[in-house]
């Protein structure tokens, strides 16, 4: 995309019918580091990509628990990103002091769409720039949605944004078929698979990504290291290509990932951590 | 008798009192004396009374609206349905049972403009209304009304009420007013998990006849609604029989004569 003479304002209008300054808000979210999501009838997993700006700071949170069965994972502007969780949480809990009853995550999806439209269409505001991947539970299962700085919004089977996603998106394209009736840890696995994807090459480990589940009966909650750090060990893909067929590369790789893992973990000087 | 003067006049004072000093109140401290809001309920409702049952809900009212001790209007109907899976029953003033109707169809409205498969169910529709009346009841002029609130949902049964003052509560039979002092006492000795329809409705008469006899703004024309997953249906008015029979109702002065 180049500078041109329709892309000062937001409610500018290009010949083609193009608002440029939307679609350079949604570049932002493809210069964020990588997100992904996805679910299955009952369970929905969010994992990130952890970025630090250098050895000395702490991660950027891009994981935020919004509700016990909602989550959100963004990619882009991190502060516009608080802001609308936030605003994500204050909805839930209007919701559950009127009804008592958690609001629908499809609900949820709208406003937080209308509210990114209402941006679009003012001139002296912006547009959030940051895209959502809003997992949460309601009565007709686990659902995943991603939500546009443009204010459109797509129910998704998985999906991943940010940099380097297409990689991820590649590798989920290939095997979202069976994430539908996928057990719970299955989909982690998957989840971390397809973060690696994401990594080219650098290698997996728990201090530079985050994973978070919902499910029925399990609340939105995001999983500490030592558990992420044992399931990557456990799946072990540490640093190996992903296996065709599972169990025999499981097999080969059995001994060789248990001894990287352990010694993973005092080799790297791991940027500081919350 | 002079104690009988003393007590009439004490009272006369007190009222007089009353009147003056809310006059000279200032409006910094004025109290409900000289509110222009509901002070009073004008058009009422007698009791509503819900119960669970093996399907669903079951709930009984009477048609009647009162008039202070007059039976004025005697083909109200006081059980109503909410959206697709609740019922709800009032008993108190009938005008701000419409107005509660009213905003109910509003909510219900919003929800289904949403049109995306969820819907609000009986237990959502209850704490709409006790948050409703609550916060009416926390600005000194409450909508004078307590309701039922029943409902099947995916296969959960829910009965709740809500009172004038957001008293609110679920359980598995509920009452209104007098409902509460007459009906409930029966309905804690016979009411049963696994009650039929037909069970039920024999239980909800016991209670309705029982009321008829002896609240006094009861009259003999009742509803009955029920409310299953598959929906609900609001009996066409009819009315119970009774038995004026007893010993003591044929000669009700038989211990005190001169009296009436």
């Amino acid at each position: 995309m180049f500078r041109n003479q329709y892309d000062t304002d937001v409610t500018t209008w290009s010949p083609a019918g193009r608002l440029f300054q939307v679609e350079y808000d949604m570049e932002a979210v493809k210069q964020g580091s990588a997100a992904i999501g996805l679910r299955s009838k009952t369970h929905a997993v969010l994992a990130c990509v952890n970025k630090a700006n250098s050895e000395l700071s702490s991660h950027q949170r891009k994981i935020f628990k919004v509700d016990d069965h909602i989550g959100v994972a963004i990619a882009g502007l991190t502060a516009d990103g608080r802001v609308l969780s936030r605003y994500m949480r204050s909805e839930c809990i209007n919701y559950g002091y009127t009804y008592e009853s958690p609001l629908p995550v499809g609900r949820l999806v709208v406003q937080l769409a209308d509210k990114a439209q209402v941006c679009t269409q003012r001139s002296w505001k912006r547009p959030y720039g940051v895209g959502l991947l809003v997992a949460g539970l309601d009565e007709s299962g686990a659902h995943l949605y991603y939500n546009c700085p443009s204010g459109n919004y797509f129910e998704y089977q998985a999906f991943a944004i940010g940099s380097r996603s297409q990689a991820a998106k590649t590798y989920l394209e290939r095997k979202f078929e069976s994430f539908l009736e996928s057990s719970r840890d299955d989909l982690i696995k998957d989840a971390l698979f397809a973060i690696r994807e994401t990594l080219q090459g650098e290698k997996l480990t728990s201090t530079v990504c985050t994973v978070a589940v919902v499910g029925v009966g399990e609340a939105f909650n995001i999983l500490d290291q030592a558990t992420v750090q044992a399931l990557i060990n456990e799946f072990e893909i540490s640093g190996e290509q992903a296996p065709a067929t599972a169990s025999v590369a499981e097999e080969a790789a059995g001994d060789a990932a248990a001894d990287q893992g352990g010694a993973a973990a005092e080799e790297e000087a791991a940027p500081m951590d919350i | 008798m002079p104690s009988e003067q003393k007590l009439g006049s004490a009272i006369v004072d007190t009222v007089f009192a009353n009147m003056v000093s809310s006059q000279n109140e200032s409006s910094l401290l004025s109290s409900e004396g000289d509110s222009q809001r509901t002070q009073y309920p004008y058009v009422t409702g007698t009791s509503v009374i819900g119960i669970k049952y093996k399907d669903g809900i079951l709930m009984a009212a009477d048609m009647g609206g009162s008039y202070g001790s007059t039976i004025r209007y005697k083909s109200v109907e006081r059980l109503k349905q909410v959206g697709k899976h609740s019922l709800i029953g009032a008993s108190g003033e009938i005008s701000d049972f419409q107005e509660i109707l009213r905003y109910l169809d509003e909510l219900i409205l919003h929800d289904s403009m949403w049109d995306d498969g969820n819907s609000l169910g009986p237990k959502e529709v209850h704490n709409y209304l006790t948050r409703v009346l609550y916060n009416r009841r926390n600005k000194f002029d409450p909508l004078w009304n307590s309701l039922v609130l029943g409902g099947v949902k995916n296969g959960q049964k829910y009965l709740g009420s809500v009172s004038m003052i957001g008293v609110h509560f679920e359980d598995d039979h509920v009452a209104t007013g007098f409902g509460n002092h007459l009906a409930r006492p029966i309905l804690r000795e016979e009411w049963r998990e696994d009650l039929t329809f037909e069970e039920g409705v024999k239980l909800l008469e016991k209670c309705m006849r029982n009321l008829l006899y002896r609240d006094r703004s009861a009259v003999n024309k009742l509803q009955i609604a029920k409310i299953t997953e598959e929906g609900l249906t609001i009996s066409q008015p009819y009315s119970l029989k009774t038995f004026w029979n007893f010993a003591a109702f044929k000669n009700p002065t038989v211990g005190a004569e001169g009296s009436w």
